[in-house]
């Protein structure tokens, strides 16, 4: 027995402590308890990584009615190997960033009480043995997101943007629910290893139907969590929150549980084509369609928060074409770099005082140095560019695409340039040329560029981790080797950078005419294609609407009220007529009293007394 | 004229005598006469115990009578002093004019 | 001679009864209420309740209606006035009564059709002797209650008629 409860325990533990007793602790105290934690818990996980894993540990019975049994139980393949060494570690070095990021602010313990209850839920989500333990921490992950992006809850666009995030993963979370559903109806258990093991026994046509509902439904609960078109609205409002969570949450762990979740059910989706393609197909699409928003955005977040929706695309496109392992590379190669890629933001932002636009920093290569390599580490990771981690895990995904339709190589091609400049764009701007605002930068302290630089080397030197061979037990190894295609990926990726150095560096006022001369569509992918206003527009205005003028008033007050004030006016009215009785005259009693008597008498009589 | 009684005339004049009370009750406007008519309806009820316990040859319906009689006189006594204090308050003994228990 | 007794003494009882009804004056009634009583007891030594025909007269008509007739003189009663309230007692008094005497009438008559006559004699249980046997054996308990609420009844009057010393 491996205890791997241990390995969430240990977060929930400092989440306790830090919540309960947090505000009176001193700051040492608080960091000790949250980094401690999950240092604790990242050590816990190399001893179960070193002991090859682990098989499933029932903890309790959770329900049981019947023959329906769900326990409490977590497992350790290679694949939850994978994701709990890149939360607990990714994890751990935005824990001290934090230490720095966080140091003005007054709701101190609180924020690192919070992160430890997403590492909590996370960790439970990947360590679930059963469809009901993962549910648990799905939904765990959304409200500790919804915690954490309302942070600063006394600013009002912190907390729509935490409304938004937790409604509209609670629309893909319905598909999810729905699909548990199914599974549990369909194959009796919940568990995982029953599930997969009995879809072999099952005639082909008969289960192809229930199987591809449920991906389909998994799919939508995915979208919702991994930020797919349609349900990517939130993410980038999620900027609202402080950088480490946007780091944490939003791009290396909670956005991946979609993709880790359709990874783990690869023997469903395998059985059901037309699911997977749906998946690759929205991937693609989300992943195109979210990198031309991020061309044209000010607000350096912005920019990376359309980039992580559109790196979460690749991995969709992956784990759809069938390279579930590719996928999940990609996963882990984008949680350092993208990670890196926020910090790094975060460490301008607080090197600047709080400015987020873009258009007013510059020429921050001298000022803020550390910052700037590392960035730039992370930006050559995400191009694409040899032989640095982006290039292998992205590579993989795009010469599996080819193979799984040509058309989507090619599209991903093109994303990826974009990809590049994008990138390539938020560093001249932010880095090069003569500094455009108000502020006095200055780098960040060590215990914020420490982990920058961990992150910095991880970004570099992560594509020799094997993961895909690692995975290969689960996710038989593609055998695709193409170099052609290698080299236009790359290529593309090239022409990005110097698509951006053109536009930014070399000619600074080539970006601003281009803008002008597009017109009305550069407008509409700065304005993100008008989407949010669609939505607001279709679906929320009716909803609120139709709640207030049809179900409250009309039917709540006018229906329903009435009807229990009409019940309680009724009453009156009897009681009313009722009073009358109580005139005062002993008399008018007494006769009642009598006529009470000779009814009772009248009854004995004929019931039985007069024999 | 037969040389006994049929137990049925005592209960008959039992019950003539507790209607009799009632209506005294139902129908007299003066609040001591009312109090007499009820003592009317104890002895009514009395006179079925008694009855009774000659027709079980028992002697507990007479116990019962002993009680309801000892019950009477306490409720006299006290029945009596209530209507004096109402009628040291309200200066009436008209039953009507105690209706302050009114809506 | 059983018969003829209790004939006589119950046609007493019911016109006595009807004066107490029927009369204006309350001392009339009260009067005519002692005469109801004294019948009562006369029939009473007929169902051979000894003790309690002896009761009737020193408690009934001794004591209770005595006070009776202090409490009409002290409060100077006089003859009753109409009044219009208590509709419910007039309007279904009549009624009621009519109800009532039916129903009792009824469960008497089938009842007791043919049961044994009364006699003088027929039933000799009720001396004092076994009277107080029965109240100070099985009927204990409720004797000693039924003190104690005559204890609480005297203190009640005493407290509702006590009047300060000046």
């Amino acid at each position: 027995m491996q205890h791997l409860w241990i390995i969430p325990a240990l977060p929930l533990a400092g989440f306790l402590a830090n919540g309960l007793l947090g505000r009176r602790l001193p700051k040492a105290a608080i960091n000790g308890v949250a980094i401690g934690s999950v240092t604790l818990a990242f050590l816990w996980v190399l001893k179960v990584v070193a002991s090859g894993g682990a098989p499933l540990e029932h903890y309790f019975d959770w329900i049981r009615v019947g023959d329906f049994a769900v326990g409490c139980d977590f497992v350790a393949d290679h694949l939850t190997a994978v994701m709990l060494l890149v939360v607990t570690g990714v994890g751990l070095l935005i824990h001290i960033y934090a230490v720095g990021y966080m140091a003005h602010d007054g709701g101190y313990a609180r924020f690192f009480a919070y992160l430890n209850l997403f590492m909590f839920f996370m960790l439970t989500l990947v360590l679930a043995a059963n469809f009901l333990v993962m549910f648990v921490g799905w939904e765990g992950v959304g409200l500790s997101s919804y915690l954490l992006i309302g942070f600063w809850f006394l600013k009002p666009s912190a907390t729509n943007a935490g409304n938004k995030a937790f409604i509209v993963n609670r629309i893909g979370d319905f598909g999810f629910t729905l699909a548990v559903l199914l599974v549990g109806i369909n194959f009796g258990s919940l568990d995982f290893a029953k599930v997969f093991g009995s879809l072999g026994g099952w005639p082909a046509e008969h289960s192809v139907g229930t199987l591809t509902l449920a991906g389909l439904l998994l799919l939508l609960g995915a979208a919702g969590k991994s930020a797919q078109i349609p349900l990517y609205v939130w993410l980038p409002d999620a900027m609202e929150g402080p950088t480490p969570v946007s780091a944490l949450i939003h791009a290396a762990t909670m956005v991946t549980a979609g993709v880790y979740m359709v990874a783990r059910f690869a023997p469903v989706y395998l059985k059901a084509p037309m699911a997977m393609e749906m998946v690759a197909l929205i991937g693609l699409a989300t992943a195109l369609f979210a990198a031309t928003i991020g061309l044209a955005q000010n607000d350096i977040k912005k920019v990376f928060a359309y980039s992580t929706v559109s790196q979460l695309g690749y991995m969709f496109l992956g784990v759809g074409t069938g390279a579930f392992g590719a996928g999940i590379f990609h996963l882990v190669t984008h949680a350092f770099f993208k990670a890196l890629l926020f910090l790094g933001a975060g460490s301008v932002i607080h090197a600047l005082g709080g400015e987020q636009d873009l258009r007013k920093m510059g020429g921050l290569r001298k000022k803020t140095p550390v910052t700037f390599w590392t960035l730039v580490c992370a930006a050559v990771s995400i191009a694409g560019i040899p032989p640095f981690a982006g290039f292998w895990s992205k590579d993989e995904i795009l010469v599996s695409a080819y193979y799984h339709a040509p058309w989507m190589y090619w599209v991903g091609v093109v994303t990826a340039a974009m990809t590049a400049f994008y990138v390539f764009r938020a560093i001249f701007l932010a880095f090069f040329g003569e500094y455009r605002g108000d502020a006095h930068p200055h780098e960040s302290p060590a215990v914020m560029t420490l982990p920058l630089v961990a992150l910095a080397a991880l970004s570099l030197g992560g594509g020799f981790f094997p993961v895909p061979r690692w995975l290969a037990p689960l996710f038989p190894l593609a055998e695709h080797h193409n170099n052609a295609l290698v080299i236009i990926s790359v290529a593309a990726g090239l022409a990005g950078i110097f698509l951006a150095w053109l536009f930014y560096v070399a000619r600074p006022g080539l970006a601003d005419a281009t803008a002008r001369r597009l017109g009305w569509v550069y407008q509409m992918v700065l304005r993100k294609y008008y989407v949010d206003e669609i939505y607001g527009a279709a679906v929320v205005t009716p909803v609120v609407e139709g709640a207030r003028e049809v179900l409250w008033q009309s039917v709540d007050v006018e229906v329903i009220d009435a009807g229990v004030n009409g019940v309680g006016k009724r009453a009156r009215a009897l009681g009313g007529v009722l009073r009358r009785i109580q005139s005062g005259y002993i008399r008018s009693y007494a006769a009642w009293i009598l006529m009470g008597a000779v009814m009772v008498l009248a009854a004995l009589a004929l019931a039985g007394g007069a024999k | 004229m037969p040389q006994s009684v049929p137990l049925a005339w005592y209960l008959a004049l039992s019950a003539i005598l507790f209607t009799l009370g009632v209506a005294g009750f139902l129908f007299r406007r003066n609040l001591i006469t009312m109090f007499m008519s009820i003592e009317l309806m104890l002895n009514a009820v009395n006179l079925s115990f008694v009855a009774f316990s000659y027709h079980f040859k028992r002697v507990d319906g007479q116990i019962f009578t002993f009680f309801v009689m000892v019950v009477a006189a306490a409720e006299a006594a006290v029945g009596l002093a209530i209507i004096l204090t109402v009628f040291k308050n309200r200066a009436t003994l008209h039953v009507d004019e105690v209706a302050s228990m009114k809506n | 001679m059983t018969a003829i007794l209790f004939v006589l003494f119950a046609a007493v009882a019911i016109v006595c009864g009807i004066n107490v009804v029927l009369r204006k004056h309350p001392v009339e009634s009260a009067l005519a209420l002692i005469g109801t009583m004294a019948s009562l007891s006369v029939i009473y030594l007929q169902l051979g309740a000894q003790f309690i025909a002896a009761a009737q007269v020193f408690v009934y008509a001794g004591a209770i209606m005595v006070l009776f007739t202090f409490v009409i003189m002290l409060v100077n009663a006089g003859a009753e006035e109409k009044s219009r309230g208590a509709w419910m007692a007039r309007l279904a008094g009549g009624p009621l009564l009519v109800a009532l005497i039916a129903i009792l009438g009824f469960v008497v008559w089938r009842a007791f059709p043919g049961s044994e006559g009364v006699t003088f004699g027929g039933y000799t249980g009720g001396t004092a002797e076994n009277v107080g046997r029965a109240i100070f054996t099985t009927y204990l308990l409720p004797f000693e209650i039924t003190s104690l609420l005559v204890l609480i009844a005297i203190v009640g009057a005493v407290v509702l008629g006590y009047k300060e010393l000046d």
